[in-house]
């Protein structure tokens, strides 16, 4: 639901290192995207396509990478990837406790490269 | 056709907004202003639990509200009724409030002379919990009738969220509502998170809920 202020934040971040660059067409960008983020990656690119026409990464293709979500155990302080779904259900994969889990990784919203001509 | 080459940004995409956030966070402490983030979903009761709030807490504190709606008045004008300073922001079809809209608000409402604001963020509990409004504490509302599993549908929101205000607890005996599931699930998803058990409508349990704002308050006011 909130992929257009994303996309915008991302255009203009791309564009600056284009012009920086001395870019004349990007390719493609990659995207480093938490599990736990709401986004669909259909709506992320619709939205860039609308919002590049006219600038040097129309055309350009996101590319987008889900990090895992990691949750430490604050009883044995193991830490464990688990699936979105399976959040808020899960035990310690080591010690068999039930909650008191503290998120490591699963929030971010990173852009890591691009190809560009 | 000049060859393809590979150009490293590393950079965060909600950067900007972060930023701002923290920013407005610092001058929020600075002026001792302290500006509290209400979510949740539509129909959660989050203007009643709103009103019942403000109402006791402006007998000690300079309160207003933020309100967030789509496109409409109703919300900020009940709350003008009630005797409490507020201002609407009309989001136009905004799914959240960014840092941004939230220091307009607060320039709106004068916020350097009140010790407590109030927002009354857009209700959704999906896009509001990836933006940093700037708030001091984060306070989510979830409602019995909505179900307990809503951690496992909405874990971001709950992560991020200081406090959960569970409302309509008189709705208990007429849901499967397991209390103590829902515990559970905020207890892998977020520990640290402190649980308040609330009806709006019959007033039970706000003492405990503005008792602990009130503490919270005082500590960061001195």
């Amino acid at each position: 639901m909130h992929e257009l202020p994303i996309t915008e934040n991302i255009l203009s971040i791309v564009c600056r290192h284009a012009a920086a660059g001395n870019v004349t067409q990007v390719v493609s960008i990659t995207l480093d995207i938490g599990e736990l983020s709401d986004i669909e990656d259909e709506w992320m690119q619709h939205y860039f396509d609308y919002l590049s026409k006219g600038t040097v990464a129309e055309g350009a293709k996101l590319k987008i990478h889900r990090i895992p979500i990691v949750l430490q155990c604050n009883t044995c302080e193991k830490t464990f990837e688990i699936e979105k779904s399976m959040i808020g259900k899960s035990t310690c994969p080591n010690c068999k406790a039930s909650g008191d889990f503290s998120l490591l990784s699963g929030r971010q919203y990173h852009i890591k490269e691009m190809e560009a001509r | 056709m000049d060859e393809i080459k590979l150009i490293q940004i590393k950079e965060e995409i909600l950067t900007d907004n972060d930023r701002a956030a923290r920013e407005l966070r610092r001058k929020l402490t600075e002026n001792k202003t302290f500006l509290v983030n209400l979510m949740s979903s539509p129909g959660a009761g989050k203007t009643t639990l709103l009103l019942q709030t403000a109402a006791v807490m402006k007998q000690t504190y300079k309160t207003g509200v933020i309100e967030a709606d789509i496109d409409s008045m109703v919300d900020a004008e009940k709350i003008r009724e009630a005797g409490v300073e507020s201002v609407q922001l009309r989001t136009g079809g905004f799914c959240h409030l960014d840092s941004l809209m939230v220091k307009q608000g607060l320039e709106a409402l004068g916020s350097d002379t009140f010790d407590l604001v109030f927002i009354e963020n857009v209700g959704n509990l999906v896009c509001p919990a990836e933006f940093d409004t700037g708030a001091i504490k984060n306070v989510m509302i979830l409602s019995v009738p909505e179900g307990d599993d809503k951690p496992l549908k909405y874990p971001l929101m709950f992560s991020t969220c200081d406090v959960l205000i569970v409302n309509k607890t008189d709705m208990l005996s007429l849901t499967d509502f397991d209390m103590d599931r829902l515990r559970g699930h905020i207890s892998r998803l977020n520990p640290t998170m402190k649980i308040f058990e609330v009806s709006a409508k019959t007033g039970q349990g706000i003492p405990q809920w503005t008792e602990w704002l009130k503490g919270e308050l005082s500590a960061f006011l001195t």
